[in-house]
């Protein structure tokens, strides 16, 4: 019962948001308020129904009802609780039920706490929003349908795919889903904007939070993917330029630019179109990660399986969305009114060169990923587009990119001093230049680049400090002044420094860990020790282990340095009986921001067995720093207040900044 | 009937959904905004509702200036400056042209509750009822297995089987009973699996090699493969008249093309064998097979195929394979050979794996690369293939 019943709350959820795409538009060109009204209401009803349909599959999975084929296939009687739980959207069918859900949840939070809102805007965005659902919820029930039974259940279950059976599952998709599928409400006020032929203020007001929030979920579910490829695949490798990766990136490159454009519209009234055709973008870009990683035609380990209707049903709602709403943009777009002017100099200027880098970077990306599957098609010819290709186009790009990010923050609304800014910059690129002497000098030799690299890193860190210095009047006023204006200083200034921060740690711990990386990789056999990076490893021995659905082979290392024991590395490799196929288990220390890093590889007959052992200075960094960017996101979407950009009156210079 | 009853209850609460807002009359239709709320909001509306948040939301900038200004975070002429920009906002927002006026349209109104009234249902079981299985029960595992002894069937024995050894991984017995069993549920490669714990916590025997050695090549599809071989070669060191060892090492030589050798091994094992063993008809039939023709066939693949055209598809392709396996494992051995390279080739491009056929002429390149003579042979053989010289 459990089964049928959320099998009909999915097909009800459906009927709801037909009605939903249809019924709010009659109202608001009626101007009928209860037909408006409709959209809240209905909104509101499909979010339970679907959260109803998602708690009955999870209480499948977790009750191992294999007359449910998705059950059957994805679980395993034996498998941890969490793993159950996880694994409903471990599989295709689940994940785009999640997919679904998330979008829902969005809806009813519009439907919710849209009260704000003019209400035939709300009325079209819930309308455009039930669009986008209907599409998903067709596309779930006719091709990967999750409640699909089975009259003849079979005893035990297939098991999830061993290598997903990690905690990386509960997290890593339901982040990346709230991100992309975030970027589907301000998609939706952006057609809505369109539909209706204006955007107001109250427009601006609410697409920047929203995207924030998105945009905040797309970091961390980014970072977390690349953390748990790193810690899973065995490689050590945590960023591949594979084609489910930049599409993940894509929409991150886009909703970046978003963000930044939005916050021009929101305080100068400027950019508006732009901002327009960046929504649209941005969530046309979801979708196409979504194609792309649900249709099979990438094979990677997000491809759970291959089904051409499947391909062609997303191509379909990828071709009506995209194509749509770039029509009715192309439309619509000359009749909106053009918002504030400002001179090429000055904060919006510097946005504008960031929205310009970050759109190139991203249409970079696209013809990265693209280009070889149009190959393929095309002209029968396999090609891989790799690192190479990326450290050619992608990293200048960001190079400029990031020479700039300091400067725009420190600039002034409407027109701004860049000579003036250079100047108070300028003790931020004195650290820059003295850490590239120092690295310069401490490693001799290795790639140039590097300490150009980390004095970037360093310079964008120093830039984000000298802004808030700047701000609070740090070095120039007592210190007690300087807190009262820190504490004084509105959130989402706080909230730049650490994102901009957040971006030069990163970037340090890429170079770090790309440069200087070592590694041992060769056969080991009991007491033998390997060497690295001042660590010696001694394999202690094997043992066998039975965990509840697997059996582990773990390698015993005692890591000791200078002599002196450190502590015992316990790297495993599991098999599952159920698949017939075994993962790796590294195992990481962590010292400081660096790691040492030890996987297993087969045993030869004669009792050695294979280890790759990894030291990878400050690797870490790579991800503290987009927890660093999120968090930024974080404070500046607590800051609930209102924003307007004045330009500083050219007499008082070097005051207190405008209420941001 | 449950079922039914909590659709119709589910169905009620969508439809339900929908009649609310449209049955709320004028009084409370005015909190999807600003909460201007009275009789006649109707047919005030919506141009009042937009401009009043739009206008609210300026509004709330302003206050928000006076109280930087108050709290000392911005000065005086940037908040002057701030409000200027503002109000001029406001002043354009103000200056909107009025919308027309909001009506309430009770057809439309109607229309919307037949849809959802009728609409709905129809839409969900039209749906749902070719997709759902109404008429199955939820079966959670808990309710199941554990019950009645007589609803067990042969799978579920085996899964239970199974479970224990998960658990208990160095119980010999088990992997040997269940070895067999799952040989006969078509599932070569855990019997094989199966076959070798068993041999890990059984202990060496004959029989258990030659087990493993026929699901091995149960799970090549009929082939003996070399490791499969190998299995066989380790049984019959252990107990040289081991009848399944011996039968399927003919079988092996059979599928070499050493017709011959399969011969005598057959006949070696039928002079032994009792006169009441049950596979001797298996090893007569398979000596009858291979005895007709003395003289030893060339292993050509492609001439084979021709030869086995009679043969089942399923059975050719086995065979085929099988062969062309074993060449290039011998290949890979001893690669001076440069005839075998080329049948190996050949044997791919017949069988239509262009580069399986590329990826051998590497090899044999690489085999030969230290003798020129060879070298000149072969790639002359390969241009008269069609593969570039």
């Amino acid at each position: 019962m459990i089964a049928e019943s959320g099998h009909y709350a999915l097909v009800l959820a459906l009927g709801l948001a037909l009605i939903q795409s249809i019924v709010p538009l009659i109202g608001a060109r009626l101007r009928d308020v209860a037909l408006m009204n409709v959209a809240r209401s209905a909104a509101l009803a499909q979010l339970l129904f679907v959260g109803a349909s998602f708690t009955a599959l999870v209480m499948l999975h977790v009750n191992s009802d294999f007359s449910v084929a998705n059950v059957y296939e994805n679980s395993h009687s034996m498998k941890p609780l969490i793993y159950k739980i996880t694994g409903v959207w471990g599989n295709h069918e689940g994940s785009m039920l999640l997919w679904v859900s998330i979008l829902a949840l969005f809806g009813g939070l519009v439907a919710a706490f849209g009260n704000n809102l003019p209400l035939s805007l709300r009325a079209h965005v819930l309308a455009v929003q039930a669009w986008i659902a209907s599409a998903f919820y067709l596309f779930i029930l006719v091709t990967s349908n999750p409640f699909l039974r089975i009259a003849n259940p079979p005893i035990e279950g297939r098991d999830l795919n061993p290598v997903l059976q990690d905690i990386g599952l509960a997290v890593h998709p339901p982040m990346l889903y709230l991100g992309y599928v975030g970027f589907s409400i301000s998609f939706s006020f952006a057609i809505a904007a369109l539909i209706e032929g204006r955007i107001d203020a109250a427009w601006a007001r609410w697409v920047r939070p929203w995207t924030l929030v998105a945009w905040i979920f797309l970091t961390l579910g980014i970072a977390m993917g690349s953390y748990w490829a790193y810690y899973e695949l065995g490689w050590g490798g945590w960023w591949f330029w594979d084609p489910v990766e930049n599409a993940s990136l894509m929409p991150w490159l886009a909703g970046t630019a978003l963000l930044h454009s939005a916050l021009v519209m929101e305080k100068r009234n400027a950019l508006k179109v732009w901002t327009l055709l960046l929504s649209i973008l941005t969530f046309s870009l979801s979708l196409l990660g979504t194609f792309l990683v649900r249709s099979g035609v990438i094979t990677s380990v997000h491809a759970f399986a291959t089904d051409p209707t499947r391909g062609v049903f997303i191509l379909l709602i990828l071709c009506l969305f995209i194509g749509g709403s770039l029509s009715l943009f192309a439309g619509r777009a000359t009749a909106l009114k053009q918002g504030g002017l400002f001179a090429p100099i000055s904060r919006e200027g510097a946005l504008v060169l960031n929205n310009l880098l970050l759109t190139v970077a991203c249409a970079v990306v696209l013809f990265g990923t693209l280009y070889p599957l149009a190959m393929e098609v095309l002209a029968d010819f396999k090609m891989s587009v790799g690192a190479p290709f990326y450290n050619l186009t992608f990293v200048p790009l960001f190079t400029l990119l990031l020479l700039a990010v300091p400067f725009g923050p420190m600039l002034a609304w409407k027109r701004g001093d860049l000579l003036g800014v250079t100047q108070r910059l300028l003790a931020a690129g004195v650290a820059g230049l003295v850490v590239i002497a120092i690295v310069w000098a401490w490693t001799r030799g290795g790639s140039a680049l590097a300490p150009l690299a980390i004095g970037l890193g360093v310079f964008v860190i120093a830039g984000a400090i000298t802004d808030l210095a700047e701000r609070t009047g740090l070095f120039r006023l007592p210190v007690a002044t300087a807190l009262h204006r820190a504490r004084g200083l509105p959130r989402s200034a706080w909230g730049t420094v650490f994102a901009h921060a957040g971006l030069g740690v990163a970037l340090i711990g890429i170079v770090c860990e790309t440069t200087w990386n070592s590694e041992y990789i060769g056969t080991m056999r009991q007491n033998e020790v390997a060497h690295i990076a001042g660590y010696d490893l001694k394999l202690d021995g094997l043992f066998q282990r039975q965990g509840p659905n697997y059996r582990e082979m773990i390698a015993e290392f005692n890591v000791s340095r200078d002599g002196e024991t450190h502590s015992v590395m316990t790297p495993s490799k599991r098999s599952f009986t159920t698949r017939g196929s075994s993962t790796t288990e590294a195992a990481l220390l962590t010292r400081g921001a660096s790691q040492l890093y030890v996987s297993l590889g087969d045993t030869t007959a004669e009792g050695a067995i294979a280890v790759r052992i990894y030291h990878k200075p400050l690797v870490l960094l790579i991800w503290w720093g987009p927890v660093l960017m999120a968090f930024g996101g974080v404070l500046s979407l607590s800051d609930r207040r209102l924003r307007v950009g004045a330009p500083k009156p050219a007499r008082a210079k070097q005051r207190l900044q405008p209420a941001e | 009937m449950t079922l039914w009853f909590v659709f119709a209850l589910m169905t009620v609460a969508a439809i339900f959904a929908v009649l609310w807002p449209l049955g709320r009359r004028a009084r409370a239709q005015s909190q999807g905004s600003e909460g201007q709320g009275s009789e006649g909001q109707d047919s005030e509306g919506q141009d009042t509702e937009n401009r009043g948040s739009e206008v609210a939301v300026y509004k709330d900038q302003l206050t928000e200036i006076e109280r930087d200004l108050g709290a000392g975070l911005i000065a005086a002429p940037e908040a002057e400056a701030a409000r200027v920009e503002i109000s001029r906002r406001l002043l354009a927002a103000a200056a909107h042209e009025p919308a027309p006026v909001p009506k309430s349209s009770l057809k439309w109104r109607r229309a919307a509750a037949v849809l959802a009234l009728v609409g709905l249902p129809l839409v969900a079981i039209g749906v749902y009822m070719p997709l759902g299985s109404p008429k199955l029960q939820d079966f959670p595992l808990a309710q199941r297995g554990s019950g009645s002894g007589m609803a067990r069937s042969l799978e579920t024995l085996v899964v239970q089987v199974e479970q224990h050894l998960e658990k208990n991984p160095t119980d010999g017995r088990g992997w040997n009973v269940l070895g067999p069993v799952l040989e006969r549920l078509g599932r070569f490669d855990d019997a094989a699996r199966a076959y070798r714990n068993s041999l890990t916590y059984n202990g060496e025997s004959a029989e258990r090699r030659a087990n493993l050695g026929e699901a091995l090549s149960a799970a090549a599809g009929g082939v003996v493969t070399a490791e499969a071989k190998t299995e066989f070669e380790r049984a019959r060191a252990l107990d040289a008249d081991d009848p399944k060892a011996n039968y399927f090492l003919g079988l092996a030589a059979e599928q070499d093309g050493r017709k011959d050798d399969a011969a005598t091994i057959w006949r070696a094992l039928l002079a032994k064998a009792p006169a009441d063993a049950p596979w001797r008809p298996v090893v007569q039939s398979a000596l009858a097979r291979v005895g007709g023709s003395g003289g030893a066939l060339p292993a050509l693949p492609d001439e084979t195929i021709t030869a086995s055209r009679d043969m089942s598809e399923g059975d050719r392709g086995a065979m085929v394979r099988g062969m062309v396996e074993r060449l290039a494992m011998r290949l890979k051995q001893n690669g001076d050979d440069v005839e075998g390279w080329l049948r190996l080739v050949r044997a791919y491009l017949v069988m239509g794996d262009r580069d399986k056929a590329m990826g051998a002429s590497t090899d044999a390149r690489q085999a030969i690369a230290n003798d020129a003579e060879r070298l000149r042979q072969l790639n002359e053989g390969l241009k008269t293939l069609g593969l570039d010289g």
